[in-house]
């Protein structure tokens, strides 16, 4: 706050007091959520304890290169729908002159952005599209209050107290984390981790064998003399889950080097104790989860890659349960609370809506190129349910169905970033006239009582194969039916438009291919 | 949210997972999500496929097919096992009855999980027997 100039603090929007409803945060999900209600007319204040846009990109990653990519010489037009499959980086939005800013950020030195890039691709589009937030205001406790007009919230914040009927709190999953044990104060954090520099020479013991740690050995390699990574469970690369679950190809490099004996130590054990030594060093007491027996190595510096958790504050306390490691909300397909209506989510904390991770493969919520969708359609469900915005579905041309169709099933972004997460819906009208429904969270609309539907989504399996799937609602049942994969991800062969015209058919009678 | 430990010394309580040692009660609990559903929702979806297998490690489910309710779950028993292990689509829903935490195996690790964990599948074994004696036990 003491930060922000004269002239910015003057210019602060939304002051204290009572608004419809309340967006906390100001990273890529705070950003997006608000852009998209704003274009639906949904009346909101934005507040963010930071100086500028960027959330956690204006911090991390460590080594200041992101994880996520973005091709600017990707097959489609940079400012169409289709670009945004191959850009896991921008912000979504409707006017094509703010889609797909990252590109222009780049320096072509890596398909990776470098964080400095990613901070201001995200602060751009805020200013571009005119996201107005009050930066400088940090949320500090929240309660529960009825008024005349029912039930809502109270957020105290550093300016003071705002009132609100519903809150969507997009405040990331970025407060540092180390699981308590016997002498882990010993070990540094990730989010504490000094320059590379300072530990050459030195033995490094890594406790936790995920992106992070991964992400750290690499960084060391150049420096420190000995490296050991440890967790209980074993390590698990992303090119054999088939997915963004395990360690991505960018940091398998210390995984080679403990693989082909080069100096890496990758051990899957749980850290008994950390004990300092008379020496200075560090003595890690280690027990095998693999079967081996127990180990002890003295080394000079222990850094914690536990992960990050939700700031939650009192959150918790207020009724919201929370669930896995990084103890984020459990969330409806909506990603609403499960136990306290009128709280929302969005952002990278929108990965406590799970879906229903079919075939072990967890939606990419946790990254900006799921998470911007997951807002976008949170923007349109709050629109519809609490401000009464509805926007017209647009018919559907009976006899363009299956292009309507191999369209969405090879260019959609949504369903191909949010795997048998997000979908596709067209809903059959009274008149038996299709409907285009939109984006839906499939979880809810396998789960709606109607009206009939197909429903499209993009799915994986655990041997790699990418394929459509389309599920047709009825009031009896619900059937699913996958077509054919294509080994260059084009659905619209013959075949596979036989196959939508024959799934189509279930509910329209013969729909020509 | 229960803590890392918290789900160790849940595991520990269980049949299924009685024979296991406490470094690898450990290394089940790290390798695996805990979840949460909220009374009312659908868990398992019958004949939808790509399910996983899940342990309960609170609250009660239900398994419902075909709309009516056969039975419920509570506190340490399991359930998807059948559709993992015969790779077909569940024949029933499983529905949450009151809030639930599964610790969840997806699908495709299950073979890896219980090969690598033979005394869980013995346990496993045990219970599906249990089952299929009720079962007959109720035909006849």
């Amino acid at each position: 706050m003491a930060e922000l100039s004269a002239r910015r603090r003057k210019e602060r929007p939304f002051a204290p007091g009572t608004y419809p409803l309340v967006v906390v945060g100001s990273g890529p999900g705070g950003i997006q959520v608000s852009y998209a209600l704003s274009r639906l007319g949904v009346p909101h204040a934005v507040i963010s304890a930071d100086e500028g846009a960027g959330g956690m990109f204006r911090r991390w990653p460590l080594f200041q290169r992101l994880l996520s990519w973005t091709k600017p010489f990707a097959p489609p037009h940079r400012e169409s729908r289709a670009f945004e499959r191959y850009d896991w980086n921008s912000l979504v939005a409707e006017e094509p002159e703010y889609r797909s800013l990252m590109p222009e950020f780049m320096d072509g030195s890596s398909s990776f952005p470098s964080r400095p890039e990613m901070e201001r691709n995200v602060a751009a589009f805020a200013e571009r599209a005119g996201v107005a937030v009050r930066y400088g205001c940090r949320w500090t406790a929240t309660r529960r209050e009825s008024g005349p007009d029912g039930d809502g919230f109270v957020l105290e914040t550093t300016d003071g107290e705002y009132r609100c009927p519903a809150v969507v709190f997009a405040i990331g999953v970025a407060e540092p984390f180390v699981p308590p044990s016997p002498g882990s104060d010993l070990a540094v954090h990730y989010a504490g981790t000094r320059p590379a520099e300072t530990y050459a020479g030195r033995r490094v013991f890594i406790i936790g064998k995920q992106n992070s740690g991964f992400e750290l050995a690499s960084g060391l390699l150049p420096w420190a003399r000995q490296i050991i990574l440890a967790s209980p469970s074993p390590a698990k690369l992303s090119v054999n889950t088939k997915s963004l679950v395990g360690i991505r190809a960018r940091y398998v490099q210390p995984y080679e080097d403990h693989v082909l004996g080069g100096g890496v130590s990758v051990l899957d054990a749980a850290i008994e104790r950390l004990e300092r030594t008379p020496d200075g060093a560090i003595r890690a007491d280690l027990r095998r989860t693999d079967g081996g027996g127990d180990l002890g190595v003295e080394v000079d510096d222990v850094i914690a890659a536990t992960g990050f958790v939700a700031p939650l504050l009192d959150l918790p306390a207020l009724g919201v349960a929370t669930a896995g490691r990084s103890g984020v909300p459990a969330q409806t397909p909506w990603w609403e609370s499960a136990t306290v209506p009128g709280i929302y989510f969005a952002g990278t904390i929108s990965q406590g809506a799970t879906g229903l991770q079919k075939n072990g493969l967890p939606p990419n919520s946790g990254g900006v190129h799921g998470a911007r969708y997951n807002a976008r359609v949170l923007a349109g469900h709050v629109a519809r349910t609490r401000f009464g915005i509805e926007r017209p579905t647009a018919p559907i041309d009976p006899a363009a169905i299956v292009d309507r169709l191999v369209e969405e099933a090879t260019g959609s972004p949504e369903l191909w970033h949010q795997k048998a997460y997000l979908a596709w819906v067209a809903s059959m009208a009274d008149d038996g006239g299709w409907r285009d429904a939109g984006i839906q969270p499939l979880a809810h609309v396998l789960d709606a009582p109607g009206p009939d539907a197909l429903i499209l989504t993009i799915e994986a399996n655990a041997d790699g194969a990418i394929y459509p799937v389309v599920y047709l609602r009825t009031a009896r049942k619900t059937v699913e039916r996958a077509i054919e994969p294509d080994p260059f991800l084009d659905f619209g062969g013959p075949d596979q438009r036989r196959q939508f015209a024959e799934a189509a058919a279930g509910l329209s009678g013969a729909v020509r291919a | 949210m229960p803590t890392q430990e918290e789900i160790v010394d849940a595991l520990a309580g269980m049949t299924l997972f009685s024979d296991l040692s406490a470094p690898e009660l450990q290394g089940v609990a790290h390798s695996f999500d805990e979840r949460y559903f909220p009374a009312g929702e659908r868990v398992i979806r019958q004949d939808l496929t790509g399910s996983a297998f899940y342990v309960i490690l609170d609250g009660e489910a239900q398994i419902v097919v075909d709309g009516s309710p056969r039975a419920t779950l509570g506190r340490g028993e399991f359930f998807g096992e059948v559709s993992v292990l015969l790779g077909e689509p569940p024949v029933a829903d499983v529905v949450a009855l009151r809030p639930l935490r599964c610790l969840v195996i997806p699908g495709p690790q299950v073979e890896g999980f219980l090969v690598a964990h033979p005394r869980v599948m013995f346990r496993m074994l045990q219970a599906q027997a249990r089952r299929l004696r009720n079962a007959n036990r109720w035909r006849s």
